[in-house]
């Protein structure tokens, strides 16, 4: 187990480094000088070769990179042109509150999807698995800013049941965690309800029927129990599309979080941070594949006893 | 009563040879048995001729600013309300289509054939050449897309052509990984090893033999791409990186109405759900196409 452990950590490092180089180069490959960015065309050529020293700008694009990497490691991502502060502590700041919100998305998430998958394939074929897997197929097809500006309208302006945006308590968190939440929803019911039929056909299934169980019982005590293997990876995997989908969320509902951030950086032309945040953000789906992974050889005993 | 009998008999005998049905038949086996993806696909094509034919469609110059009547709520004269600068959003609606089929399109095409020419490769000459691919195919995998897709939009600058590059670029990864996959295995059939033992050189080999084979995934791959790819545009251009004004892609007229969704929702939801329409109609057929195409990726 610890020897499989280490194995997919030594495999996520090259990933790692690749994900750090192909961000620097393609944010160094950005038309225009990015002091002359920061600091608007008007400023004197000799501000702008001091700050570029200062800055360790003026060093070749290798010395930059081992440079980045090694205080990156020391966890360091440099400073933020516009906010002149460390980006480290900016995204340390915002990571709470992206944190919060995709757990609450993924809470909605798990009980709409795996309640509406487990009804779906209790009722198979039938009009109640239709309507739910139609359902479900419609909420992947959503966009989430469509989502997130529907639940803003209706239940924050027209039955002011929720706050329009801001952040202040969990109450505020409601309608972006339903927004972000409802994508995964949907392919969460539809990976719940394909596993359950499956397994619902295997020979166990039909001997904790023969043995007197009540359907509930063999559903839930049974079935479930193997349906839900792949769905619990599938939720650790989920982080990459719930990281995006927070951008969009935060945007609309305003809150502070990395997603937010990055666009932010991006509209400030705010080079450091705009790395920083991408990086961050890809180590967490990094380290989430990694954890989806270990969880699938925890779960089944099968993959536990290969490895 | 001859000539009927012979019918009889080279049917038998062509349902015994042809056990393999051919797309044809899966593709009409689908009509049947997938009323929704059938009609999803009749609803891409209407789309598709709304967009290619948009002049004649419209009701409306798109691009025409009309001050008196800008903010108008729906109705006889403008169906679909007009925006802030007084134009006809059932008219930008519609040329919206256009941008969005192109992005969902184009990049789609460019991006599987990248993937699909790596994945080859990949698995059919394995070695360091397999794991270098792979490698760089799971860099790219890692990263979440909407964000890799912003910077390279922050290093190229907005517009639907950097748009293009930028979803090729994000997405072919995931091509690569399916079809080096199945190409490890189609590599040891029968077949294969026949044609390589009588010299045929490995590009004929991988070109005749192997991608025909990878085709029913391919499908079904590029009709669920499209529709992540036109979100992916309307999420681009919804943060103000993608489609710059005076552009009628969906995505950007979302963002410009969500300043009036208390006054006039209008203006943010028409273009939504058109972009909805598009994506799950894309899902249904793609979803229908899998269940009768592709047992591989049915797996996944």
């Amino acid at each position: 187990m610890i020897k499989n452990i280490l194995k997919r950590i030594l495999i996520a490092i090259p990933v790692l480094i690749g994900v750090v180089l192909i961000i620097f180069i393609m944010l160094r490959i950005v038309p225009g000088d990015p002091v002359t960015t920061m600091m608007g065309e008007h400023v004197n050529q000799a501000v702008i070769d001091k700050v570029s020293r200062e800055m360790g700008l003026d060093q070749p694009l290798y010395v930059q990179f081992f440079k980045y990497v090694g205080n990156a490691l020391k966890g360091d991502f440099g400073t933020s042109y516009r906010l002149n502060r460390n980006v480290t502590k900016i995204i340390l700041e915002a990571f709470p509150n992206t944190v919060k919100l995709s757990v609450c998305a993924a809470v909605i998430a798990w009980l709409i999807g795996i309640t509406a998958g487990i009804v779906a394939a209790i009722n198979q074929n039938r009009i109640l698995d239709r309507l739910f897997m139609g359902g479900a197929l419609a909420g992947v097809s959503m966009p989430v800013f469509m989502i997130a500006l529907v639940l803003q309208y209706l239940f924050a302006f027209k039955l002011k049941w929720f706050p329009v945006s801001g952040y202040d308590s969990l109450i505020y968190m409601v309608l972006p965690a339903i927004a972000l939440g409802w994508n995964s929803a949907g392919s969460i019911a539809r990976m719940t309800r394909s596993n359950l039929v499956e397994v619902m056909q295997d020979d166990y299934i039909r001997t904790a029927r023969a043995k007197g169980l009540m359907e509930s019982g063999v559903i839930i005590g049974h079935a479930l129990k193997n349906a839900m293997l792949p769905v619990v990876t599938m939720m650790a995997l989920q982080i990459s599309s719930m990281l995006s989908g927070a951008v969009l969320t935060e945007s609309v509902f305003g809150i502070p979080g990395i997603g937010r951030l990055a666009v932010n950086a991006i509209e400030n032309r705010d080079m450091p941070l705009l790395q920083g945040t991408v990086i961050f953000t890809t180590i967490l789906v990094i380290i989430g594949n990694m954890i989806a992974d270990m969880l699938y050889s925890v779960l089944d005993p099968r993959i536990r006893e290969g490895a | 009563m001859n000539t009927e009998y012979t019918r009889k008999e080279v049917l038998s005998d062509e349902s015994q040879i042809g056990e393999q049905e051919t797309w044809m038949d899966q593709v009409k086996k689908l009509i049947r048995q997938n009323k929704l993806a059938a009609f999803s696909a009749v609803l891409i094509v209407v789309i598709i001729l709304m967009a290619v034919f948009a002049p004649l469609v419209a009701p409306y110059d798109p691009y025409a600013q009309v001050l008196k009547d800008r903010l108008l709520a729906p109705g006889k004269a403008h169906w679909l309300g007009t925006d802030e600068l007084g134009r006809d959003m059932l008219s930008r609606i519609i040329y919206g289509a256009r941008i969005s089929l192109t992005i969902g399109l184009v990049p789609t095409l460019i991006s599987m054939v990248i993937g699909t020419v790596l994945g080859l490769i990949a698995g059919y000459y394995g070695g360091k050449i397999d794991f270098t691919i792979m490698r760089f195919a799971d860099v790219m995998l890692a990263f979440p897309s909407l964000l890799l897709a912003m910077v390279v939009m922050y290093t190229m600058g907005g517009g639907l052509v950097n748009i293009f590059i930028a979803l090729s670029l994000v997405n072919w990864a995931g091509t690569a990984r399916i079809v080096r996959a199945q190409t490890l295995s189609l590599k040891e059939a029968e077949y294969v090893e026949a044609a390589r033992s009588i010299g045929v050189k490995s590009w004929t080999i991988l070109m005749r033999h192997i991608l025909p084979n990878c085709l029913p995934s391919l499908i079904v791959l590029f009709t669920l791409n499209i529709p992540s790819a036109i979100l992916s545009e309307s999420s681009l251009s919804f943060l103000g990186v993608g489609a710059q004004p005076p552009s009628a892609s969906w995505g950007l007229a979302v963002v410009r109405g969500k300043k009036y969704l208390f006054t006039e929702p209008w203006l943010s939801i028409a273009p939504s759900v058109a972009i909805m329409i598009v994506v799950m109609a894309f899902n249904f057929l793609g979803d229908g196409l899998r269940d009768v195409l592709d047992p591989y990726l049915k797996e996944q």
